[in-house]
């Protein structure tokens, strides 16, 4: 089980059907409180279904009255379709995710003395229980190893099937309800409540269960329903001003201007919106644990990023082989590569590594002996054949070479500070008690990672690093790394401070982390992204969990904020400037009867005022269905800075919401006269 | 139409901007409470009304100190002028003897005054004593008019504030807006325009012997000083029943000039003075760049419409070559100087005119009816003008700054769900008050007793009344006899609360704002300063208002403007 279903972007048919039969569940009214743009259009249907009726038993031509209704509950049925399918695609995740509940019965110890325990379920554990995990048994709930050593298969909740190692004590000590242990045994604390699992609130975010709405999406609902009272005195008044003008207007028709004019488009998709953005995080593999964090990654100023992992690919690789004077460069490069050969660090592999892309190749010595790595002797290597090949910190090879400084060869002392300076660290090599050369091994930073910066930057997202390296080599990095700042030499506590900071200057702040000593700084983040191999506490205090830990995710995650954000926009400009094409469809038909000069104001021709006026419905009604792609998927996300950026988007939605029903109505129109539907 | 009258109109609106410039700067170090050249003569006179009164200049006021000292101020100011204008028969300096007002016009007149509308249900030459004029009427152009400024100066402190409360003292800035800004201004303006001929005088009536013998009396009261805060406070009511058409307020181009170029720059002042204490020197050129746009297109709409607009009497009068539309303009003026006075004084929330509305073509008066119904924003009221304008930034802000991807940010402070709620509270009760009296007005057969006109135009008459009383206009579509029981009630309603049902949630917005983070612009900030958002804000507030209002004037200026085409033809 895994949640490649999330990754898969086409929507299936199950999920279809079942968006299908809930849209018309949610016809309920009470389902649509929350929603005043809707709503108004339901009880106008409603109100258009009883005149349709009334025409129907009065023997009148009923064609019109009914088409108009019909059209209007498909308004409000195409709203909730769009709403369903984005919950849809979530609960179809939440589904599979229930499947691997703990069912099995726990291992509760009652008496650690004696090891004493007792079959429970899992659901009737609570905080402070021990359990017995061992090979083969799931997890029965969220918990702290305070004994043992175990690998566990996360594959339920990471969709990666390789084991980790989880143990007491440090950064590794969580574990997860519904995770297996695949081998050896463990003790774990529990430490969720029934029913608040790390599995339960997944279960609940994917499913959108608790979605309340986030700050942006109140105040446009506010917004939205500020409108639409506008509409509704613009509307209701017209009873009066059309009366004076001798001017009787039918209900019907006037409702049917109303739900025209209400933004129905954006009223109809704000849901399926907010709720495709976390779909969207979800196929990258981050669960947010609100909508309201989702929304605060787009507004982020400042990303505090962690040097290792995140910039740097966490461990310093060789990148050449400096000579000591007299030596042939590859000769040194050889004697680097054999007091390498038996090191399995990943610094020694990328010596292995620097000389294969050199062409030098060496075999092991027959009856070699290595020496490891030791924290007095500072110097690994090999000796074979009376030969030796050593490799380690410059001083302490110096030193077992019985160098002193002033032996040492100018060449090498420079290469040294150089190395030194530029943040690398040196390291000397010595073959058969001769310094042959000075190794460079250097933070590597991960390909693309500047322009991602870049791109940030035209967003107007600061980059802070984090390092616990000294300012020389942090700043080294910094300016390969292309951040903005960064802090060297710090402690969790500076992280802390950092985001005060930042935060006291208005500044909303991301920051990702996986160790215990990192919770309080996630806490208090506007954004905090905690590592699902991580601590417990780390997990905990974070508002998302990044289910793949990889660092970099963060990037992925303000792109996601931000691309919410847009396609809301869009969608309210595009609703709000349709309006002037219906205007220009269904006023001169409203009025043309009484008063025909207004025929002046048909500027798109429409062949008759019902026609028009049904013309105007279909299209408002049909645009819903038109961009439920678009809402689901999100407006494009481009890193071109704020002023383009609008000037672009404002053109595509402002200018073409303007020109697009004008199209579109007249389209309609012809198709409605052709089929003499009116 | 000429270019002689396309440049006077580009001349006047440059001009009025070339003169509100300097004044928005000087006015900015007057909210600031800094030195100006005045104090020496002025400071003495300011510390004794703070005496006088006990007002402790240190102490600042939060929104709701700020906003109910408003309110407080303005419903003394209202019942003392009611009862100063119902017994108007029983005070001194009322030479021709006129009686008091009755209730209903009493309180339609004090409330057009307290907000700063002036509509006139009456003619003044013939209602009201010099003592209602001097100490009642000119008294509340000014105050009205610094209470609009004070709280304009309140709104750019709430810019300026970084998570602060303290929006300053409304005392203080009533009292230093009249006392250095609008006084001087009207002291200086009132000198010029009685040099230019403008009487001012407390004589009655003079009575003079026609050509033909027979006897006419012509009124002269104290013109000049109150055609200077008429014009300066964005008032609009004059002396006389034609306002800025009679010959003795604005007797000649020259004194037009004067008049119309007072009419709007310290509207376009404040909005300098904005910028200034706000911090946002550049987007409050936007924000101008905004309203001198508007202001442009709507004088050069009414240009167009005054004298391209073929007019079937002439035709079928056989004139074939028959000049611009002059009814209800004067000769002296012609149609250029009368559209760009329209259009500034609709955009103004001002209510002056040198030409009748009524008597213009259909779409000329429809561009002035549309001018109000946007909200009195291009450049708007003294002070109102600036805080109108700063809703609708920030609905603009909110729907289009979406687009980049962040929470919508307006001059570093973010455009969150409650400066939207108050936003739209705001922008709710034009329509409200506008459509839905006009909808009543417009089948109630007491309302439409006092109506001229039938058909299309009368609509109109009934719409822009509405749409002048809400806006704090003041100007009128003639062919109303508003001076009834129904007509002063309702429009006195309708000023109330275009001015202070607005008044309150401005104040919240101002309030929520001051209480924010100054944030500092990055390069994901949506520029404010930009021609793409001048842009943005011009057709937001096109849209907005356009759709409010476009079935009502479909009904009225726009049927009549395809009536008149077809009866031309």
């Amino acid at each position: 089980m895994s949640l490649s279903f999330a990754k898969s972007g086409a929507i299936d048919q199950g999920v279809v059907i079942t968006a299908l039969k809930s849209a018309f569940t949610k016809l309920d009214p009470r389902q649509l409180t929350g929603n005043p743009v809707i709503l108004a259009t339901e009880v106008v249907a409603a109100l258009a279904t009883v005149s349709a009726v009334v025409a129907i038993s009065a023997g009148q031509s009923a064609s019109f009255p009914v088409q108009i209704a019909v059209w209007l509950w498909l308004t409000v049925l195409f709203a909730n379709f769009a709403e369903a399918i984005a919950e849809g695609r979530g609960k179809a995740a939440a589904d599979s995710l229930r499947a691997t509940r703990v069912t099995t019965k726990a291992k509760l110890i009652i008496d650690a003395s004696r090891n004493a325990m007792i079959p429970t379920p899992a659901h009737e554990l609570v905080p402070g229980d021990v359990v017995l995990v061992e090979a083969g048994d799931v997890v029965p709930a969220d918990g702290e190893i305070i004994e043992g050593v175990a690998s566990v298969n996360e594959a339920a909740i990471t969709g990666e099937s390789a084991p980790v190692i989880r143990e007491s004590g440090g950064d590794r000590s969580a574990v997860t309800g519904g995770t297996t242990v695949v081998s050896d045994w463990i003790k774990v604390r529990v430490t969720s409540q029934p029913g608040s699992s790390f599995l339960d609130r997944m279960i609940a975010m994917v499913e959108g269960a608790d979605r309340r709405k986030t700050p942006n999406e109140l105040a446009l609902a506010v917004l939205l329903a500020g409108l639409t009272l506008v509409f509704l005195i613009a509307v209701v008044t017209l009873t009066g001003l059309g009366a004076f003008s001798g001017i009787t207007l039918d209900p019907m028709v006037l409702g049917a201007l109303f739900v025209t004019l209400i933004p129905t488009t954006i009223g109809g998709l704000l849901s399926a919106v907010g709720i495709a953005g976390m779909d969207r995080l979800l196929k990258v593999n981050v669960l947010a644990t609100s909508g309201r964090a989702v929304e605060a990654a787009g507004d982020v100023d400042t990303l505090l990023l962690d040097k290792t992992g995140t910039i740097t690919f966490g461990n310093r690789m060789a990148v050449e082989v400096v000579p000591a004077p007299g030596v042939r460069p590859d000769a040194a490069m050889r004697a680097a590569l054999i007091a390498s050969l038996a090191d399995e660090t990943p610094e020694g592999r990328s010596i292995v590594e620097l000389a294969r892309n050199q062409g030098i190749t060496a075999e092991v010595p027959v009856g070699a002996t290595s020496i490891p790595f030791s924290a007095t002797t500072r110097q690994s290597g090999l000796d074979a054949d009376g030969k030796s090949w050593r490799k380690g910190a410059v001083d302490a090879v110096l030193r077992s070479l019985d160098l002193s400084e002033g032996q040492v060869p100018a060449e090498m002392r420079q290469a040294v500070d150089r190395i030194a300076r530029s943040g690398g660290t040196p390291l000397a090599v010595s073959e058969n008690g001769a310094l042959v050369g000075i190794i460079h091994l250097k933070d590597v930073v991960k390909p693309g990672v500047k322009d991602r910066f870049a791109d940030l930057r035209r967003m107007g997202v600061r980059t802070v690093m984090i390092t616990g390296d000294n300012p020389v080599t942090a700043a080294a990095i910094a300016s390969e790394a292309g951040v903005d700042d960064f802090l060297a030499e710090a402690t969790p506590e500076d992280k802390l401070r950092i985001i005060r900071t930042e935060q006291a200057k208005g500044r909303l702040v991301a920051m990702c982390g996986d160790g215990a000593n990192d919770a309080p700084a996630l806490a208090q983040a506007d954004v905090g992204v905690a590592m699902q191999t991580g601590a417990q506490a780390a997990r905990e205090a974070g508002n998302m969990v990044d289910l793949d830990s990889d660092p970099t995710k963060v990037l992925e995650i303000v792109e996601v904020g931000k691309q919410l954000l847009i396609t809301r926009g869009a969608l309210t400009t595009f609703s709000i400037a349709n309006d002037v094409a219906k205007y220009f469809a269904i006023l001169p038909a409203l009025f043309v009867g009484s008063l025909p000069a207004l025929g002046a104001m048909n500027i798109m021709g429409l062949s008759s005022p019902q026609s028009a006026i049904l013309s105007a419905v279909i299209f408002n009604a049909l645009v819903i269905v038109a961009l439920i792609p678009l809402a689901l998927r999100g407006v494009r996300y481009r890193a071109i800075g704020a002023a383009k950026l609008l000037s672009r988007n404002l053109t595509i939605y402002g200018i073409g919401g303007l020109i697009a029903p004008f199209v579109g109505i007249k389209l309609i129109d012809v198709i409605v006269a052709a089929l003499k539907l009116a | 139409m000429d270019w002689r009258g396309w440049a006077e109109i580009v001349f006047t609106i440059a001009l009025t901007v070339a003169v509100g410039w300097p004044l928005g700067i000087f006015m900015a170090r007057v909210w600031a409470g800094e030195r100006t050249w005045l104090d020496p003569v002025l400071k003495p006179v300011e510390a004794l009304a703070y005496a006088a009164f006990g007002v402790d200049r240190s102490k600042g006021q939060n929104w709701l100190g700020y906003a109910a000292a408003a309110l407080a101020f303005s419903a003394v100011g209202f019942v003392l002028l009611y009862l100063q204008l119902r017994f108007q028969n029983l005070l001194p300096l009322n030479p021709q003897g006129f009686d008091g007002l009755s209730p209903h016009l009493a309180f339609n007149t004090a409330v057009s005054f307290v907000s700063n509308t002036n509509w006139q249900s009456y003619a003044g030459e013939a209602t009201m004593s010099n003592l209602s004029q001097m100490a009642g009427l000119t008294v509340h152009n000014f105050v009205s008019a610094g209470t609009g400024l004070a709280i304009a100066a309140a709104m750019a402190r709430a810019f300026a504030a970084d998570r602060g409360e303290n929006l300053g003292n409304f005392w203080v800035d009533l009292t230093r807006t009249t006392l250095y800004v609008l006084l001087p201004l009207s002291i200086v303006t009132a000198l010029v325009l009685v040099a230019a001929g403008v009487p001012q005088t407390l004589l009655a009536n003079v009575e003079a012997s026609t050509v033909e013998g027979a006897k006419q009396v012509i009124s002269l009261f104290p013109t000049a000083s109150q055609e200077a805060i008429k014009q300066w406070g964005t008032n609009g009511g004059g002396i006389f029943n034609v306002n800025s058409a009679h010959p003795f307020e604005n007797p000649t181009p020259f004194t037009n000039l004067i008049e119309v170029v007072s009419l709007n720059a310290l509207a376009f002042g404040t909005v300098i003075a904005f910028g200034r204490v706000a911090g946002a020197r550049k987007e409050a050129k936007a924000l101008i760049a905004v309203m001198v746009i508007l202001v442009g297109v709507a004088a050069a709409a009414i240009y167009s419409a005054e004298t391209l607009t073929p007019q079937p009497a002439m035709i079928s009068a056989g004139i074939s070559d028959a000049p611009s539309n002059m009814e209800g303009k004067e000769v002296r003026f012609g149609p250029a100087a009368s559209s760009i006075w329209a259009a500034q004084t609709t955009g103004a929330s001002n209510g002056s005119v040198n030409a009748m509305h009524g008597s213009f073509m259909p779409l000329g008066g429809g561009v002035a009816m549309f001018m109000i119904q946007l909200g009195e924003i291009l450049p708007g009221g003294v002070g109102s003008g600036l805080y109108g304008m700063v809703v609708m930034a920030l609905l603009a802000v909110f729907v289009a700054g979406l687009m980049v991807g962040r929470t919508p940010e307006y001059l570093g402070k973010k455009v969150e769900a409650r400066e939207i709620k108050f936003a739209m509270l705001a922008v709710l009760i034009l329509p409200l008050t506008i459509l839905g009296f006009s909808s009543i007005a417009a089948v109630l057969p007491v309302a439409l007793e006092g109506l001229l006109n039938k058909g299309p135009h009368g609509l109109s008459e009934i719409l822009y009344a509405y749409s002048s009383a809400a806006g704090n206009n003041g100007s009128a579509f003639a062919g109303l006899t508003a001076n009834a029981p129904w007509w002063d009630t309702t429009l006195g309603i309708a000023m109330l609360l275009g001015r202070f049902a607005y008044l309150v949630p401005v104040m919240a917005i101002a309030g929520a704002i001051a209480a924010k983070p100054k944030l500092q612009p990055t390069a994901g900030t949506l520029p404010s300063d930009s021609p793409l958002f001048v842009g943005l804000l011009i057709g937001i507030v096109l849209i907005l208002g356009g759709l409010q209002f476009f079935p009502a004037l479909a009904l009225g200026p726009i049927v009549e403007h395809f009536q008149v085409l077809a009866a031309a033809r």
